[in-house]
């Protein structure tokens, strides 16, 4: 199978300071740290894959590396079967990027943007414009303000248009970097909504970084988790969770604590019971009728519940399993 | 077809940016116009000055054609090089250098930006300049004037392209460096007064750069009436220097930016 982004033993490393970068072009030694290493990834045409990890674990200097702006130190990149070292201008003609910080000539009007963008890809004006349409309805930009310069617009604003600057040249391969950071919650949804209809219309293939474990879990057939500048487990969300060992679990919160966990530890199924103040918890494995058993035998103790919470394992709690650390551990 | 929609898409742009910007223009068009008038009335005032006895009018159109030919070379020098400081300060140089656009496109398009403001705003300085001075243009060869700056363009493209590369290898002090480059051609070209007053070694480096036979070609065309044939000994030389600058500036800054790529330093932040 021909997969649209194919990464085998990528390796990158930056020089330290600005010295030490003109201590590389006169060929000397100089201190360098390693951002990526021994980076394989396979992304299958028309998926939307995810990259999931803490910040500066080097997430965007492998979207860099496939988008020709970076050269790797070791490794092969293919994009759509082309090698983006040897032919950049080919890849060039095949992506397209959103990154975390959305770049714009802020004095020009959003539509000044856009249009720039599409002389740059080749696109009429024409072409622009009826795109251009179509992507900010669907992202609930307002056109009213589309003559309105960037630099008035509040960040969401701005990733939107960062977006439809994207979408706008019909990419085979669409490179997102935390496409949703500084979006409310409902643009962020119809945003979401938005990548997951242009996949179904076209057949662009979509590689996502986030640190936002719900929103990969949501988007990505597969996801690759990263720690360091490597790729520590890959696969679907599904197979991440299920293989990280962590339990389900519920809350109960009841009358009769005493009762209620004497009665849940004898469950089939379960495999610690907590004492609350109020509430017990249940953990058990992801098999079927666990719950409804566990609900059955305590009606049938005359248990009385006011309330239940369940809770699934997540992708942090895989990344946790894994690295012993928070994916938000940098930023706390 | 669409290569050249990509080089208008960066002129245009170009424009749209200086439109947004139009009272910075402003202000830098009238700080030019009084410049130049002030650097003329120093040849008006030369006998008072001096106290002796020279042509004043002479002296002045030497010193204005030194003030508005070098204003010209200057802008188009300058527009071409601080386009990537301008990008790098934007964050849009990686997007610019993510689209599918040749690096020829790319500083084409922004050469043609330089050279037709460079002529906008020179244009302007020189009709209140002629005005201000009521300068006559008998006894001017003006073809054989407009000649040596269009082919001294090419050569201050050329240079432009090569000092880009400048904001691109280094963020933060790319664009302070290419000022010490305008100021040292200027120094060495003779804008203002015959390159013979120069120590040795600064005349010697004044026969590498275009200014040099631009300006004095321009001075022979405009004071002396020079013609086409004349002005030879100062087309060649702007004919050399633009066939070597042109190819020479995108061949460098295609190898730096194979540089940058590898070293990361396209990032905003670098």
């Amino acid at each position: 199978m021909e997969h649209a982004i194919e990464l085998s033993r990528i390796a990158k490393s930056f020089a330290k300071g600005e010295l030490d970068n003109l201590k590389d072009l006169v060929g000397f030694e100089s201190s360098r740290f390693r951002a990526v290493s021994d980076i394989n990834l396979k992304v299958r045409k028309g998926a939307i894959h995810g990259l999931l990890g803490p910040n500066g674990c080097g997430k965007s200097t492998i979207i860099r590396i496939i988008s020709t702006l970076l050269t790797p130190d070791e490794g092969n990149v293919f994009v759509c079967g082309v090698d983006a070292v040897a032919e950049p201008m080919k890849v060039k003609r095949m992506i397209n990027r959103v990154s975390v910080d959305a770049p714009f000539h802020r004095k020009l009007s959003a539509y000044e943007n856009l249009i720039y963008t599409a002389r740059l890809y080749g696109l009429s004006k024409g072409d622009a414009q009826a795109r251009m349409d179509y992507i900010l309805d669907k992202v609930g930009f307002d056109q009213d303000v589309l003559s309105t310069s960037v630099e008035k617009f509040s960040r969401g604003m701005q990733q939107k248009i960062a977006i439809t600057r994207a979408f706008m040249t019909n990419p085979r391969v669409l490179l997102l970097d935390e496409p949703t950071t500084g979006l409310d919650p409902q643009s962020k949804i119809k945003v979401q909504e938005f990548i997951r209809h242009f996949m179904e219309e076209s057949d662009c293939t979509i590689l996502i970084t986030s640190h936002d474990t719900a929103e990969m879990d949501r988007l990505c057939d597969r996801i690759a988790l990263m720690k360091s500048g490597r790729i520590i487990v890959e696969g679907t969300a599904g197979e991440l969770k299920a293989g990280c060992g962590k339990d389900h679990s519920c809350v109960f919160e009841l009358e009769d604590v005493g009762k209620a966990s004497t009665v849940l530890s004898e469950c089939e199924g379960v495999v610690e019971v907590e004492r609350g103040d109020g509430s017990v918890t249940v953990h058990y494995r992801d098999e079927e009728y666990v719950l409804e058993k566990c609900m059955n035998k305590l009606l049938s103790s005359n248990v009385r519940i006011k309330h239940i919470d369940t809770r699934k394992p997540d992708l942090e709690d895989v990344f946790i399993a894994l690295t012993g650390k928070s994916l938000h551990e940098d930023e706390k | 077809m669409s290569e050249l929609g990509r080089i208008y898409g960066f002129f245009e742009k170009q424009v749209n940016l200086y439109r947004k910007f139009w009272v910075w223009e402003f202000t830098w068009i009238f700080y030019a116009i009084v410049t130049t008038l002030s650097i003329g009335l120093i040849g008006a005032g030369m006998n008072e000055l001096t106290g002796g006895d020279v042509d004043t009018k002479e002296v002045t159109l030497y010193l204005l054609v030194g003030s508005i030919v070098w204003g010209y070379l200057a802008i188009v020098f300058w527009e071409i090089s601080h386009t990537i400081s301008l990008e790098r300060w934007e964050g849009t140089l990686e997007y610019t250098f993510m689209a599918p656009v040749s690096r020829i496109s790319h500083l084409l398009g922004t050469s043609i930006f330089a050279l037709t403001y460079g002529i906008f705003r020179t244009s302007i300085v020189f009709v209140i300049a002629v005005l201000f001075f009521e300068i006559s243009f008998g006894g001017m060869n003006m073809a054989g004037a407009l000649l040596i700056l269009a082919v001294s363009s090419m050569a201050f493209v050329g240079l432009g392209m090569i000092a880009a590369i400048f904001p691109l290898l280094s963020p933060e002090k790319g664009s302070q460096f290419n000022h010490i480059i305008e100021a040292s051609i200027m120094m060495v070209s003779g804008i203002f007064y015959p390159i013979t007053v120069l120590p040795g070694w600064m005349q010697v480096l004044s026969k590498f750069s275009p200014a040099t036979y631009t300006i004095e070609g321009m001075r022979k065309a405009i004071l002396e009436g020079y013609t086409i044939p004349q002005l030879m000994p100062y087309i060649k030389p702007l004919i050399i220097l633009g066939v070597i600058c042109i190819p020479a500036g995108i061949l460098i800054f295609q190898q730096v930016e194979k540089h940058v790529k590898k070293v990361g330093n396209l990032k905003r932040n670098g």
